[in-house]
């Protein structure tokens, strides 16, 4: 995208004002969406977002300028206005020599079919796939819409460390949403999938199944009664409450919040902050996966971090400011939205490994509480712990037996609480369903997993008495 | 730097042969997001961006494409894919760009040059004094960061239909965010201040709501679980009232998304429950005179009394609804077609201060912030249960500070269960105003 010496006379620019650290991050990002509604292909998007930012930092001071042109009078321009917002000194601008090999690239996963090798009316057929699958289930299914969509996205980073570093990622995403209709009222059923591959994700997953299952979620909900109130044992199926950690823990192992002293988990490194069954990783390599990326959005390659080892606290997640700052490597997890935003510690793919206990025996040793078979979004307040996720299907549980199907709602913990609190986890270890993290209003792409698990208890934010 | 954007638009638009309609939006800005901690600047970012949207319409077919870009090359380029994804559409009879209704934009200046030529140098001057005002107001507070934003530019809107809009705006806030810590506890709060310019800011106010947001909260347990009278405060209520606006959205009720289709002329709330959307207000953050797709906005009131009167519509809602559009035709900026929605909500105010109706609570909660309102609301089936922090009520006042609970009803109940709308509205940096709503026999769950 942009040349190496280009860079270095950029880079040069930007430490006229004395930065110990400067940096050129450039985006090109293609897009391509075909949206389905009521039986109509209702919109085809095609997108396209390209520019770059620069980076200046001169003590605790970040300045941040971009553009949409990547013309070297226009990064130049970037680096002069970057260096200006990051402080009024005065120094020699300093010579930068980027890595002489050219760009890096650390590549995870492949793409084994291009996207655009694939003609547009073949996404019409999974759409009308999908549709018809959900409208066959049940007659009650009065609606149902459906996406499919995928990006490729190009990044360039170079800084003033001599780093050089590309990367290229390709994802796919599809999702069905389905409204059922009854007596009681209208009820709604969510499918998705998304992988960081190329189209071949679609010989893996059967998009007619996942219509029909958003389906099924609809028109079981029907007859759903109201959620209880109050604390109770929580069960949560494999492979949909990865969003339970990363509420609970993960924002709060984020370095920013920590140098802040703005999380529950500051200074507990080396203590018991989770129950021993539990060990928690954030892997940015993992191939495929919705969070999968070569490098972060700071050029460091992405790798595999163990959080929490057998319930203790072992390492934060950190970008570059923070790892300097704490003087040890980053661990990958720089992520930004895009060449507009400044990068910020974030999360790639989040999960829990297995543990010792069966899944049904899990269930059968609960003799009232909650079963939640679908996580929703969440959201955590990491300074006090208390974090919220909404359970999109869920079932009571009564006498070790799952019965009836509730209505929507949120539960409510506090971190380490719930940590502590988790008691059962099983063996049946799955990743979830794909998720985009919302962080200081930037959105990235996430993954998460976990096997079956209990939490002794939390608390469900039903109406039932 | 590229030409005129409204000539560009037209440009476009122009471009329509005899078989298409097309719609052209582009806008061009800038923003500043001054962030400072501990005396210092944390960031500083320095942002312009621009870009062009073209939406083509053909026999019922809609292809859309965008760039975030004004280039010539790539402008010409964005049309071209709007017109090759024309082909994958399916017909829809009722597709299609607005066209003129005749309704003239209201007058409002929606730009201020006090805040356009507003140095740098201030900029960080009134972040840094709105973090020293916080920590010189109470020994057990820190703050996590304070902020000064603001944004402006100019969009512009054309349609082969003879709609052309040019209009430019800025706005501008300050916010805080603070920690409180007592032991080993800490809790959170925040304020922000809104205005034309920075001199129409209240750092003062902004500074003690969030010193006593977060204090207010040291101590705070878990409620019992009850039935019980919950006064949502206004910053509470405005994040509710936007919930509500997506239920009363025209394009959900014509694709049977809505709890309220088929309600038009019935009660569907409290008599106290007036709700507007009202983006020719100015004193709304989000006012303005044009929507999305170019045509004027316009006054609509959803409910009124308590009866539903109306939803509000895009262009394309309403064709298929049979009605005209309500000028809500709304987008996200050039990336996105027009959708349907509110742009600027209001609650008709009671007239009694929030104190005097916390004194007619014998026993309830005072909820002064929500979580988890994208993953426990669901604007289909009217669910609502979201996680809360406030203040017990009892016998007429504030009491102990509670936390780690929920609030849940559904959209139905909330609104019939309105019992006073307090007479503190509170204009914030949101698509909705706020203001003390009291509304009985809300599930507060807590402990068992």
């Amino acid at each position: 995208m942009i040349d190496g010496d280009v860079l270095e006379r950029v880079l040069s620019t930007a430490t006229r004002r004395g930065a110990a650290f400067a940096e050129v991050f450039a985006e090109d990002r293609r897009s391509t969406g075909f949206s389905f509604d009521e039986g109509r292909v209702d919109q085809v998007t095609s997108g396209r977002d390209r520019g770059a930012g620069v980076r200046v930092v001169v003590g605790d001071t970040t300045g941040y300028a971009h553009t949409a042109d990547l013309s070297e009078a226009s990064l130049i321009a970037a680096a002069e206005a970057a260096a200006e917002a990051a402080g009024m000194g005065d120094g020699a601008a300093r010579v930068i020599a980027l890595d002489g090999a050219g760009p890096r690239r650390h590549p995870v996963g492949e793409v084994r079919i291009d996207p655009r090798s694939i003609p547009k009316d073949a996404r019409v057929d999974l759409l009308r796939a999908a549709d018809d699958a959900a409208r066959a289930y049940d007659p009650q299914v009065v609606q149902v819409s459906a996406g499919v969509a995928d990006s490729r996205r190009r990044i360039l980073v170079a800084n003033t460390d001599g780093l050089h570093a590309t990367d290229e990622v390709t994802r796919v995403l599809f999702r069905v949403n389905v409204v059922a209709d009854a007596d009681g009222g209208k009820q709604t059923g969510y499918q998705s999938m998304g992988r960081t591959t190329g189209w071949e994700a679609f010989d893996e997953y059967d998009v007619a199944a996942m219509g029909s299952d958003a389906a099924r979620q609809a028109v079981v909900k029907l007859r759903a009664r109201p959620a209880p109130t109050g604390a109770m044992p929580v069960v949560i199926a494999r492979g949909t409450g990865g969003v339970l950690f990363h509420e609970a823990c993960g924002h709060g192992l984020e370095a920013d919040h920590i140098a802040k002293d703005a999380s529950v988990y500051a200074g507990r490194m080396g203590e018991l902050v989770a129950s021993e069954l539990v060990t928690l990783v954030d892997n940015g390599s993992m191939a495929g996966e919705w969070g999968a990326l070569g490098i972060d959005d700071e050029g460091h390659p992405t790798q595999h971090n163990v959080l929490i080892q057998d319930g203790i606290l072992v390492d934060y997640m950190w970008d570059h400011l923070r790892a300097r700052d704490a003087g040890r490597a980053p661990s990958g997890n720089g992520r930004r939205e895009s060449y507009d935003c400044l990068p910020m510690v974030r999360m790639t793919n989040t999960y829990v490994l297995a543990g010792p206990h069966d899944p049904d025996e899990i269930v059968a040793a609960t003799d009232h509480g909650v079963y939640i078979a679908e996580l929703g979004g969440g959201s955590v307040n990491t300074a006090t712990g208390d974090f919220v996720f909404g359970m999109r299907e869920a079932y009571l549980i009564e006498n070790g037996q799952i019965t009836e199907p509730l209505r929507e709602g949120n539960l409510i913990g506090n971190g380490p609480q719930v940590l502590a609190d988790i008691d059962m986890l099983a063996d049946d270890f799955a990743m979830g369903s794909p998720g985009t993290c919302g962080k200081d209003g930037q959105g990235v792409p996430v993954g998460d997993g976990q096997p079956t698990l209990r939490v002794s208890s939390m608390t469900v934010g039903g109406t039932a008495a | 730097m590229s030409a005129d954007i409204a000539d560009l638009v037209a440009s476009l638009a122009a471009a329509a042969g005899p078989d298409e309609q097309i719609e052209a939006y582009a806008s061009r800005g800038s923003s500043t997001e001054v962030r400072v901690w501990r005396g210092q600047v944390e960031h500083f970012v320095s942002a312009a961006s621009e870009g062009v949207g073209v939406r083509v319409v053909s026999g019922g077919r809609t292809g859309f494409a965008y760039a975030g870009t004004l280039e010539a090359d790539a402008v010409a380029e964005v049309l071209a894919e709007a017109r090759e994804n024309v082909a994958y559409g399916t017909a829809d009879p009722d597709a299609g760009v607005a066209e003129p209704d005749g309704v003239e934009p209201v007058d409002i200046e929606l730009w201020s040059d006090e805040l356009d030529r507003f140095a740098t140098a201030d900029k960080i001057e009134l972040a840094l004094e709105l973090e020293r005002m916080v920590l010189a107001m109470d020994p057990r507070i820190r703050v996590d960061d304070a902020n000064y934003i603001d944004g402006g530019g100019e969009m512009a809107v054309a349609t082969s239909t003879g709609i052309v809009r040019h209009r430019r705006g800025n706005s501008c806030h300050v916010s805080v965010s603070t920690l409180a810590d007592d032991g080993d506890e800490t809790q959170t709060g925040f304020g922000y201040s809104i205005g034309d310019h920075p001199g129409e800011f209240d750092l003062e106010w902004a500074a003690r709501e969030a010193v006593e947001r977060a204090t207010r909260l040291l101590g705070a347990e878990k409620p019992p679980s009850e039935r019980t009278t919950v006064i949502f405060d206004p910053f509470v209520t405005a994040q509710l009232l936007s919930i509500i606006g997506s239920t009363l959205n025209g394009e959900a009720v014509v694709r049977g998304r809505s709890l309220f289709a088929d309600r038009v002329g019935d009660v569907i709330a409290s008599e106290l429950v007036t709700l507007i959307d009202d983006p020719t207000d100015v004193r709304a953050y989000t006012a303005t005179d044009v929507d999305g797709e170019g045509l004027a906005t316009r006054r609509n009131v959803l409910i009124d009394a308590g009866r539903l009167d109306h939803f509000v519509q895009s262009t394309y809602s309403a064709r298929r609804a049979g009605v005209v559009s309500t000028g809500n035709g709304v987008r996200g900026g050039y990336s996105s077609t027009p959708g349907t929605g509110c742009l600027a909500l209001q609650l008709v105010p009671g007239a009694r201060s929030r104190d005097d109706l916390i004194a007619d609570v014998d026993h309830g909660v005072l909820v002064q912030s929500l979580s988890g309102v994208h993953s426990g609301v669901n604007t289909v089936s009217g669910d609502v249960s979201v996680g809360a922090t406030g203040m017990t009520i009892r016998n007429g006042a504030l009491a102990t500070p509670v936390r780690e609970f929920t609030v849940a009803s559904t959209i139905q109940r909330l609104l019939t269960d309105v019992v006073e709308v307090g007479g503190d509205i509170e204009w914030l940096p949101s698509r909705a105003a706020g203001v003390s709503l009291v509304v009985r026999d809300v599930s507060v769950s807590g402990t068992s």
